[in-house]
């Protein structure tokens, strides 16, 4: 009963939590004057006409720094289960923390080592 | 949560169904919660500006009312009057939701805070990784807004905003692993009352700086603020926002470097613990807000007094230093801990002052270890940086001169 009560909070929550600064936009909304032109709404680059298409490429190395991020998100999430249970346990729960740690840490090396943490 | 069990008893006496008057009160406490973080923010416009004033050797906003104080309504109402211009093409509904999400993301936080020992939102058991989690919906909002725009800046902006983001919260993640390793429990309200026998800032200096660093990048502030630079990329992410939209991001981020400031306290030295704070629980949240502002200053401090990273040395910063140092941190401390119970050196009263000392000297030999040997290696790769340096100046040199 109380943890479901826990998460009703933090349920209530994630609906308050846009809706509180989203009151201030919509006061903005109805204080502020309304009257666009083509000038006033044309994409913004520096006082000049746009050049060329909006959607620019993606580059590729936004995309491995996600990999790598998401390798080392999802050894958080197991690593914290670990830490929490860290102090009850015997010396064998450091060497596994150790093994796993060691085994995602050298994904880091490898990429590191390939270069594939170079530039940007 | 007690507060709220008792309004929710107190309007059930009064005849209200059980469901609907656990609603009521839930939907007040979240509103209280929600609120406070938010006026909070209004003063820390004003902070922020006459620190940086000061420290930029000038004076601040001291015209509107008494030292200035008054500015952020007047700040408010200027930008409550702008138009609300959005750019052609730009994708609506992710454009508008991109601003209450970013303040969102912030004030999720604050749902777990211990602001004393009985006032809380919520005692999660989980408060540790929920923080982690919902403060990445500040990323997402950063790509909503980046993408929406419809402007090839912004979403370049964005683009690096993001690299930034995510890199930066695997040594946060990674610093947040250690309080939790020494007191057992992901609970922020556990965490703190963990600290009592000692501050997790002297057993585990690296873990704060590591936090401290870590919150610093995830907030965009200098040494780290190549998004928000407003000589480069033109203000970034946020270029077509205009009005009450653009405060929001600017209040979304002056309340998540606050926030880390709280965090930073709660984590590490102790919340809302302090002298005579079992008598006066309400003394609780004067100490947390104190420890958090000294925090939040010395934030400011930095953020005022350092020069730019650029991209590529942001990410060679993260990935191939802060990384590696904070899986070396939680290695060394994870192995001393388990040695510190063979050798029997564990507080058996964690509230004992005296007998964390041992534990505490152990764990910050072995941060210093950490520290020494990060540092000592990236001093070894600087000499060699530099020695391959001068050895292409000497190559440049002998070149010219025989060619001469």
């Amino acid at each position: 009963m109380n943890v479901l009560n826990e998460w009703a909070f933090i349920g209530v929550f994630f609906l308050i939590a846009p809706l509180l600064p989203a009151l201030p936009i919509i006061l903005g909304g109805v204080f502020a004057p309304h009257k666009p032109n083509a000038i006033k709404t044309a994409t913004y680059e520096c006082g000049v006409e746009t050049v060329g298409d909006t959607w620019v490429q993606f580059k590729v190395q936004y995309y491995i720094y996600g990999l790598i991020f998401l390798v080392f998100d999802v050894e958080m999430v197991f690593l914290f289960p670990w830490a929490l249970a860290y102090k009850q346990l015997d010396f064998f729960a450091f060497g596994a923390g150790l093994l796993f740690i060691f085994l995602l840490t050298d994904a880091l090396f490898y990429a590191w080592g390939k270069n594939a943490l170079a530039w940007e | 949560m007690d507060c709220i069990n008792q309004l929710a008893q107190c309007l059930n006496q009064g005849g209200m169904d059980a469901g609907l008057a656990q609603f009521i009160s839930i939907f007040l406490g979240v509103v209280l919660v929600a609120t406070f973080p938010l006026l909070v923010t209004i003063l820390l416009i004003w902070v922020e500006r006459k620190f940086a004033a000061r420290i930029q050797d000038r004076i601040g906003p001291n015209r509107v009312g008494p030292f200035g104080l008054l500015q952020p309504i007047a700040d408010v109402v200027k930008l409550l009057g702008k138009e609300n211009i959005t750019p052609t093409g730009a994708d609506k509904p992710i454009y508008n939701l991109a601003p209450p999400f970013m303040v969102a993301a912030v004030l999720l936080v604050w749902a777990v805070m211990p602001l004393t020992p009985y006032h809380f939102g919520v005692d999660l058991e989980i408060g540790a990784l929920y923080v982690i989690t919902v403060a990445s919906i500040g990323t997402l909002a950063v790509m909503m807004a980046g993408w929406a725009s419809n402007n090839k800046y912004a979403l370049l902006g964005a683009f690096r905003v993001v690299a930034q983001l995510i890199s930066y919260e695997v040594p946060l993640a990674m610093a947040v692993l250690i309080p939790v390793m020494l007191a057992g429990s992901m609970s922020l309200q556990g965490i703190v009352k963990a600290q009592y026998g000692m501050w997790f800032v002297f057993a585990a200096p690296i873990s704060a700086i590591l936090f401290f660093i870590s919150s610093q990048a995830e907030t965009g502030r200098a040494p780290f603020d190549l998004l928000e630079a407003e000589s480069e990329l033109v203000a970034g992410f946020n270029i077509e926002y205009s009005g009450m939209k653009f405060a929001m991001f600017f209040a979304g981020e002056f309340m998540h470097v606050f926030t880390n400031g709280v965090l930073m306290a709660v984590f590490f030295t102790g919340g809302w613990i302090g002298p005579f704070v079992e008598q006066l629980p309400w003394l609780g949240l004067i100490y947390l807000l104190g420890k958090a502002s000294i925090w939040y200053t010395i934030s400011l401090w930095v953020r005022n007094s350092v020069p730019r990273l650029r991209i590529d040395q942001m990410m060679d910063f993260n990935w191939k230093f802060l990384v590696p140092m904070s899986i070396l941190n939680v290695l060394v401390i994870a192995f001393l801990l388990q040695v510190i119970k063979q050798v029997g050196l564990t507080p058996i009263d964690p509230g004992n002052f005296i007998q964390n000392l041992p534990q505490t000297v152990v764990l910050l030999l072995g941060n210093v270890f950490v520290g020494y040997v990060m540092l000592s290696w990236v001093r070894s790769k600087g000499r060699q940086a530099r020695a391959a340096d001068e050895a292409k100046k000497m190559t440049a040199a002998t070149v010219h001169a025989v060619g001469d």
